[in-house]
């Protein structure tokens, strides 16, 4: 199974029938995976927040939900992780593309790496690191700590993690 | 009419409705004049009322008004082609525009200027786009329920507050009884 279609089936076997993404090249496979699926139904937001208020609103009808964004995106979203995804104790997981780590051909991606794990950290989200191609095994259990716990969850995958996919 | 006047004049309709609630003086003025578990007020992240009002008409079936004002709107505009392409016909957006950011002062927004958000909205490919008068709020509003589909309505009203206390209701238990309540509505 590729891990696309891995962390797509991960996915949908842990009820999350809505999701929402900004693109990023590392991401473009799993994203056209999420398009495939039935099962899941996919709005591309314009920006990160706008995902995170899409995605609370899901939660709150009934639909376990998901974010898939570039690390980039910690930047934009901090108020809202901060006043509404914890504040309301929403459950999210985002799926992140750990963009600026070892591979990076882009110099300017650098700049937020070196501050995403610290930020995350400061904002006390849990956070999971995908660097080889069997962390991905780990996804189920990350899903389901996301929904017992009710936090935002965040799977940082770097480049070495989806060239060895 | 100033904003607090409109969200009287159209309690009567939203009273029983899912109700997703913009942060600072809407939600708290709501929450005086009609406090209901059917009302999810946003304490905090400025603009994406509409995005979670969407998110919840597109998960289940109830309807759904976002009350939303021309300054959130304008802090998050690329909410509006998201709705204009993610069509839920349970969803209404309701935009009281009074061309001012009402919580934190009364400074002018764009929309109170040369922007129509009426004319943003339709460009970004929203059918259904109702601009009205403040006065006429109600009557739009119980139309766009009538037609079961999605509408996107402006209210055009004066800018102006009532002086209302916080919101002092844990954000848990606003989203806990909120949630039992779009349940029952989905489970009945």
């Amino acid at each position: 199974m590729s891990v696309n279609k891995k962390i797509v089936t991960d996915l949908i076997d842990n009820g999350v029938e809505f999701v929402t993404t900004v693109p990023c090249k590392q991401l473009a496979g799993v994203i056209d995976e999420i398009d495939r699926s039935d099962s899941i139904y996919h709005i591309p937001s314009n920006k990160e927040d706008e995902g995170m208020g899409l995605c609370a609103g899901a939660s709150m009808g009934g639909k376990r939900s998901a974010i898939i964004m570039q690390n980039t995106a910690i930047g934009v979203t901090i108020n809202t992780l901060v006043t509404l995804i914890q504040y309301y104790h929403i459950p999210l997981p985002m799926l992140i593309s750990y963009r600026g780590e070892l591979g990076e051909p882009v110099a300017c991606q650098t700049e937020m790496a070196v501050h995403t794990k610290a930020l995350l950290a400061q904002l006390s989200i849990p956070t999971y690191h995908f660097h080889a191609a069997a962390d991905v095994d780990e996804l189920d259990a990350i899903l389901k700590y996301c929904f017992m716990s009710k936090k935002p969850v965040a799977i940082l995958t770097d480049a070495s993690f989806w060239k060895g996919a | 009419m100033i904003r607090s006047e409109v969200l009287k004049s159209i309690i009567p309709i939203i009273t029983d409705k899912l109700v997703v609630c913009n942060i600072g003086l809407p939600s708290q003025e709501l929450h005086l004049m009609d406090d209901q578990p059917s009302n999810f007020y946003m304490l905090g992240t400025m603009g994406l009322s509409s995005s979670i009002g969407l998110g919840l008409a597109l998960a289940q079936k109830d309807k759904v008004i976002a009350i939303d004002g021309d300054g959130s709107v304008l802090t998050n505009f690329g909410t509006l082609p998201t709705i204009a392409n993610n069509v839920a016909d349970n969803f209404i957006l309701l935009i009281i525009d009074n061309g001012s950011y009402g919580s934190t002062g009364d400074q002018p927004t764009y929309a109170g200027l040369r922007t129509s958000l009426t004319a943003v909205a339709e460009a970004c490919g929203c059918e259904n786009v109702v601009e009205c008068k403040a006065e006429d709020t109600a009557t739009v509003l119980q139309q766009a329920l009538d037609s079961n589909q999605m509408t996107i309505i402006v209210c055009k009203c004066e800018s102006g507050n009532i002086t209302v206390p916080v919101i002092d209701m844990d954000p848990v238990v606003i989203k806990h009884r909120f949630m039992q309540e779009v349940q029952a509505r989905n489970d009945g």
